[in-house]
Order: C-alpha cells, then structure tokens, then sequence
C-alpha cells in the first residue's frame, strides 16, 4: 500500500477514537445525570442537577453527529456493515436520545401539567436506554460481525449476547459515576454530599466491570489474547491495569478529602483508558474480525480534502467548546434555577 | 409480487420520507427564527427600543423548543443513511458522507457551541459578546443549510465524481465541482427563502392572533404584537414575490438537468409546444394519461420556457422504469405553487393597507394571516415532497436505484423500528408543537424591565434562563 493510502486511514482511526471519546466523556455525565435522577426524587435538586448541563448538552451530543458523520465520509465500508449489524442497539439509542433531548426543554415547560412527570421519566429512562445501547454497541463491535462481500450477513439480534449485556451495564455504571462525580464538582450542600456517597457505591460497581470486561474481552477472538500477551509490546499495554488502579486509589483519596475536582477527573482517566484499551485490542480492525481500516475506508481523494477540513475547524471547535464551558462554569445552586 | 424483500425496501422509504419530513420543519424554523432574532437584538442595541427586546425574550423561547426538536430528529438521520441505506452509504459515502462532516465541523458545533450563550448567558457574558453568540447561531443554522443542500444538489444533478469500476462507489475527482453542482445554487436560494417565509408566516400568524385578541378585548395592541405583525408581513411582502422568481428560476434548471421531473410534475405525457397547463388533472402512471384534466392553453409552455411556442417534455419521452410517480408530485406541485401565490397576495394586500393607514385594524387581514400560519411550511414540504419524489426511481440521479440503496436488514427491523419512530415522534413532536402553540398563545411580556433600564439586559437573562419563567407559569418547580 502505497503512503497516503496507508496512513491516511491510519490518521483517521486515531481521530474517530478521539471523537468518540471526546462524545463518551461530554455526553456520558449528561446520561449520567438523568440516570442519577432514579435517586434523587426532589424537583428541586433535579433542576439543578439539569442545570449544570443544559448550556452544554447540545454541543456534547454534536460529538456522537460528528462520530457518525466521520464514520460515513471516512469509513463508509464500516458506517454501511455496522449500522444495519447493530440496527436494533442503534434505532433504540437514537429514540432514547429524541426523549432525552426535547426532556430539557418539556419538563420545565410542562411544569404545571400532569405531562410533567411522563417528561422526567423520559429523562430518566431515555438516558439509562441510551447508554445502555451505547455499551452494547461498543460491545457489537468488539465481539465482531458476520460479513459476505462486505455487506451485512447475520440476523437482526446477533449482538445480544452475555457480553454485549455486561458491556451495557457497564457503560451505565460508568456514566452515572461520571454524572456523579461532574455533580460533585459542580454542585453544593446536600445534593453535593449524596453524590459523594453514590459515586463511591458506582465507583466500585464500575471498578468490577472494568475488570470482567477486560477479562472477557481477549477471549473473544485470538488476535485480541494476542495483543495484550505478545512480547514487546506487552511493555507498553503492562502499564494500563497498574494506572487503573492508581487512579482508583487517587479517586477515594478525593473523595474522603472532600476534593471537588479530583474524583470527576480520575473517572475521566478511567475512561481514557477503557477506551484506549479496547482501541488497542481491535485494532487495526475496523469490522472484527474480517475487514481492516483499509477495507472500509473511502478513497484518499475523500479522506485527505475531510482531514484539511478537519485540520482547520476542530482545534478552532475545540477553543469555542472550552469558552462556552468557562462561561457557565462555577458550582450551580437552587437560587441560580429561580432567578 | 411482494417478497418480504420488496416489502422492507417500502418501509425503510416510508421511514425515511416520515423522519426526514418531521426533521425538516425544524431547521427551516430555526433558520428563520434565528435571524429573525439577530435582527432583534441587533436593532435593540442599534435603538435602545425596549420593544425589540420584548420580542427577542418573547421568540426566544419558541426558538429553544424548536431547535431541541431540531437537535433531536437530526440526529436520527445521520445514522438512518447507514441503518436503513448501507448500500447507498458504502457508494456514495466518499461525497455524501464528507459534506455531512463538513456539515457538523462548521456548522452544528458553531451553533450548540453558542446556543448556550445565546439562551442562558445574558448575565454572564456582555451584551455584545451575547449579540455576536446570536448572530453566530443564525450563521451555524444558514451554514448547515448550504452543505446539507450541497449535498442533497449533488444527489440530484452529480458533477465532479468517477464510478469505480469494481466496487460501483463514487469517487470524489473535483470538490468544487461537486459541491457547486448545477442544481446547488438555485435549490440554495429556494430553500433559504422558503425557510424565511415559513417563519415569516408563523410570526405574523402570531402577531395577527394578538391583533384579533386585542380588538376583542377592546383594548390597543401593545408595541411588540404590531412591531411583529409589521416586520412578518414586510417580510411576506418582499421575500414571497422573490420567492416566485426564484421557484421559476430552480424549475427552468430541472427543466434543463431532470426533464422528466418537469413532466411529472406537469402530467405531461407528450412532448409538445404550445404546451396548456393543467390546473388539475389526476395523472394515471399506467394508461399513461391525465385524466379530468381541466387546462389552460399555452400556458405550460409559456411557463416552463417563457415562450408559447416552447418545447416541453413529456413523459413518454422516458422509459417507463425511469419515471418518477406523477400522482403524486403533481399535485404537491400544485399546492406548492398556489401557497407561494397567496402568500405573495397576503403581502401585496397588507402592502395596501399599510399605505392606507389599516395595516393593525383590519380583522379580515388578520385573520387570513392568522389562517396562513403553516401555509409556508406547508408550502415547504410540498417542495421537498415534489423534488425528492420527483428524482425517483434514483437515490443518485440517473446513476444509483433507490432499490439498489437498501441496507440488507430484516422486513421486522425496518416495520417495528417504523412504528417506533411513528410513536415516538407522534409523542414527542405533538408533546412540542402543543407547547409551542401555548406558549405563542400568550402575549409578549412588555416593558417592564424599561422602569429599571440601567441594566436590561440582566432582566433578559434571568427571563429566558432554563426554569425561570415558563410561559404557562410564573412559579415552576413546585419550590414553594
């Protein structure tokens, strides 16, 4: 393969692994949030828990349009096998995402009506499902897709499995503790104290996911046993479990200290890591466990004109993102909601 | 004969047709009210005229309902293309898929990046940096508008690609070319207009319903209710004749690059001059005529090549499998065109009154406007229903079938995922125009903020901040 078409996709994959862990995090304490509402029964701290995110949500949720429309332009081969693969996980998100969205806005605007309860649970359950399908997407993909003559081969519900489940339960433990640990950050009093207390319950919840997908994962396919316990690169992947459980003893110092930014960033790094985990286990497969990055990806001619594109807009979309998180930044309280 | 086959490529095209014709409604919407909006605030700062600002907090609201709706059902149809269309996404991704991206870089972070600003930073950010957030919106909602229309061109008059010859995928060869395709320009103004339009009626509907209130009541509508009134219908005076020349100009282009579309539309099935124009007339694809036709002589060719002794064409001149169903376009054609008329006629009658003095006590005016509130989404969507049906039976014209850009999915994905989007969006887009239209149905809060005008624009924050004041309450959250 000659230069550009070998590393243009290359440079591709690390972008599109960015995005969506960019999405994962910004979106996840949003879900992380709504899920939180099953705990938190009282109006009151409910609009403020909303009103910690509602200036960013929209733009968090841009990040999974981007994570779609990239996959489309860049990997069209991988857009067109594994939406129809995980049609089921994909359709259910999207519907949970509508009812999770037009929340924000319905549920106070509904206030006075019985509707309003129907739009808080909506919230609620909107954000469970959707970040339950999200870890069962995720797991679609890393148990792999039948294909013949690169389409689609399989049946409509092949990516509900065992791991496909613990994957979902996992992805919604670990976005609760982010919304629990964003709510540390962010909020005060009360409402701040439960959250603590929760994200030490998730934080433990989530710490076992993490160790039973990763036990799980490399005997899904060879290649992925392959890749953590080949020689060399062992030295680079060794260090991986080690940080997981640095950051977790990091994350209860912070929490016992009363830190109000450190537990939300050790979840952060968590995260990181999950995901450069499970990038490093697939690679450099697009579609496990038969079509590689270069099998799917679009042609040079359409890969490098969206890379110029890109080269410009996403550090200056990247600027805008971090003013408008400034301007809202600050713990939030109930007198800031009723102004 | 019907295999499950035929019968899940049917419901995917339902599918698409249903949650593409709800999703469109909400960003023409937010394109209007978006620059309805700048326009504004931007007069507020430029006049200091507290009335401006009423009307700014008051379609704020509407436009944070609208444009959720918005975020919501757009972002379905970014991965319906590779749900329901794998094959259409694997061919055509390479072009179709790289002006979306385009698309969310330019355009959908600019506008989430500062909707925040724009709806909940009045008091946190300065009164010019909140009018840049606003007018920065406005461009997100016009540059989403130019790619997704650059991209939908492409579809229906490709340029600048290659066909690979093993794998059947476009190739992108020329980028200007694709994107400034030659239907690109026309379908932009078109749409652009139209969008404004819609708003432009809706705004005006709403001002007319505080008018007509008013009048019952017997009291004097308050400023914000006749400035709204007022700025719709010059809105409706000068865009809608613009429109029409511009709706004239994008057929003359279909003319030239999808005559086939221009017959089906028109029921034309012979190729002819001094072609009449049917004003009604119920096409039957398989008789291959027009029947109950009533006609206006010359007119059809008159139309189409501005000359009664024109050619125009007619759908025999294709073969049968390349027609698109004239049943269909043909009348939301129709529709189209005579909503374009009224709304151009609404205007050139309040241009009257106005001159004579009558443009806020005329109750007949006001109703026919209050009438007109969906006539240019309605109009809108006919238009989209008579381009987008009329470049059948191809996804890529005259080069990909629709039948061949069917994702090999099971006939129960596509129905129960169907139905699912049927209800849900029923729920949840009924739940949010019922909302909207509560909440339009108050009247504008005036003035009060001038007593203490030191600082209006702290009033305005905490106005349109997320659970301060809902329209149907001014004590939420139960708090008390």
């Amino acid at each position: 393969m000659t230069g550009l078409a070998y590393w243009l996709p290359v440079v591709w994959a690390i972008i599109l692994v960015a995005a969506i862990a960019i999405y994962v995090v910004l979106d996840g304490f949003d879900l992380g949030i709504g899920m939180l509402f099953v705990v938190v029964p009282e109006t009151r701290y409910r609009d403020v828990m909303v009103n910690t995110i509602a200036p960013v949500w929209d733009g968090n949720e841009t990040w999974m349009v981007l994570g779609g429309a990239v996959l489309y332009g860049v990997f069209p081969g991988a857009y067109a096998t594994l939406l129809p693969a995980l049609y089921v996980p994909i359709v259910l998100m999207l519907l949970a995402l509508v009812f999770r969205g037009v929340a924000f806005e319905f549920r106070v605007l509904t206030r006075t009506t019985i509707w309003h309860r129907l739009w808080d649970l909506g919230f609620m359950l909107g954000s469970a499902i959707a970040a339950f399908c999200q870890g069962a997407i995720l797991a679609g993909v890393i148990q792999g897709v039948p294909v013949t003559d690169g389409a689609f081969s399989g049946k409509a519900l092949d990516w509900l499995t065992p791991f496909s489940v613990l994957c979902g339960l996992s992805v919604m433990c670990g976005y609760a503790l982010l919304g629990a640990t964003w709510l540390i950050w962010r909020t005060t009093g009360s409402l701040e104290q439960a959250c603590r207390l929760w994200s030490m319950v998730l934080a433990g919840g989530l710490f076992i996911a993490i160790v039973a997908v990763s036990l799980w994962t490399p005997m899904l396919h060879a290649p992925y046993l392959k890749r953590w316990t080949d020689w060399p690169r062992m030295i680079f992947v060794a260090p991986v479990p080690i940080l997981v459980v640095a950051l977790g003893s990091a994350f209860l110092r912070g929490i016992r200290q009363a830190h109000s930014l450190t537990p939300f960033l050790c979840v952060l790094g968590w995260f990181f890591l999950c995901l450069s985990g499970l990038a490093i286990t697939i690679w450099p497969y697009a579609v496990p466990p038969n079509l590689s990055l270069w099998d799917v990806s679009s042609p040079p001619s359409s890969q490098l004109f969206q890379l110029v594109g890109t080269a410009i807009m996403l550090p200056i979309v990247l600027v805008y993102t971090v003013f408008s998180y400034r301007v809202f930044r600050g713990k939030v309280t109930e007198a800031d909601a009723y102004h | 004969m019907q295999t499950p086959h035929d019968l899940a490529f049917l419901l995917a095209r339902f599918q698409f047709a249903f949650t593409v014709g709800v999703h469109i409604v909400f960003p023409a919407f937010s394109i209007g009210l978006a620059a309805y909006l700048a326009v504004l605030e931007g007069l507020w700062l430029r006049t200091g005229r507290g009335v401006y600002l009423d009307l700014y907090r008051y379609w704020i609201k509407a436009f944070s309902i609208v444009f959720a709706m918005g975020v919501v059902s757009g972002l379905v149809m970014s991965y319906e293309f590779g749900t329901n269309w794998a094959s259409f996404s694997r061919k055509a991704g390479p072009i179709t898929g790289v002006l979306l991206s385009y698309e969310v870089m330019t355009a959908f972070f600019l506008e989430a990046g500062f909707l925040g600003v724009m709806l909940f930073g009045m008091n946190k950010v300065g009164r010019g940096l909140h009018f840049a957030a606003t007018c920065l919106v406005s461009a997100g909602t016009l540059v989403s508008m130019t790619w997704i229309l650059a991209s939908n061109s492409w579809m229906q008059t490709p340029r600048g690609y290659r066909i690979d010859p093993v794998s059947g995928r476009f190739l992108p060869d020329d980028w200007l070319a694709i994107i400034f395709n030659p239907s690109f320009p026309f379908r932009l103004v078109h749409m652009g207009l139209a969008a404004f339009l819609s708003v432009a009626f809706v705004v005006g509907a709403t001002g007319a319903w505080h008018l007509l209130a008013a009048r019952r009541q017997g009291v004097a509508p308050s400023p914000p209710v006749r400035v709204m009134f007022s700025m719709a219908l010059w809105m409706a005076t000068l865009v809608a004749p613009l429109q029409i020349l511009a709706g004239d100009a994008h057929g003359l282009n279909t003319l030239r690059y999808q005559p086939v579309k221009i017959a089906a539309m028109e029921g034309d099935w012979e190729s002819e001059t001094h072609a009449a124009e049917f004003l009604f007339g119920i096409p039957n694809m398989r008789t291959e005529h027009t029947d109950y036709g009533i006609r206006i002589p010359l007119l059809g060719s008159l139309i189409l090549t501005h000359s009664v002794n024109g050619t125009v064409p007619g759908m025999k001149d294709f073969p049968r499998d390349q027609r698109p169903p004239s049943q269909i376009i043909f009348f939301t054609f129709r529709i189209m065109v005579a909503l374009g008329l009224l709304m151009a006629a609404t205007g050139l009658w309040s241009l009257y009154l106005r001159w004579r003095g009558r443009l806020y006590d005329s109750p007949l005016l006001h109703r026919l406007v209050f009438c007109m509130a969906p006539a240019g989404f309605v109009a809108l969507l006919c238009g989209w229903i008579t381009t987008e049906v009329g470049r059948q039976p191809w996804t890529v014209y005259g080069l990909l079938r629709t039948a061949d850009s069917v994702s090999p999915i099971a006939l129960s994905s596509v129905a129960v995922s169907l139905a699912a989007f049927v209800i849900v969006y029923t729920l949840v887009f009924g739940t949010g125009l019922i909302i909207l239209v509560r909440t339009l149905a108050h009247p504008p809060v005036t003035g009060e903020y001038e007593a203490n005008s030191a600082h209006p624009a702290e009033i305005l924050a905490a106005r349109s901040h997320p659970g301060a004041v809902p329209p149907v309450t001014d004590h939420p959250g139960g708090n008390a």
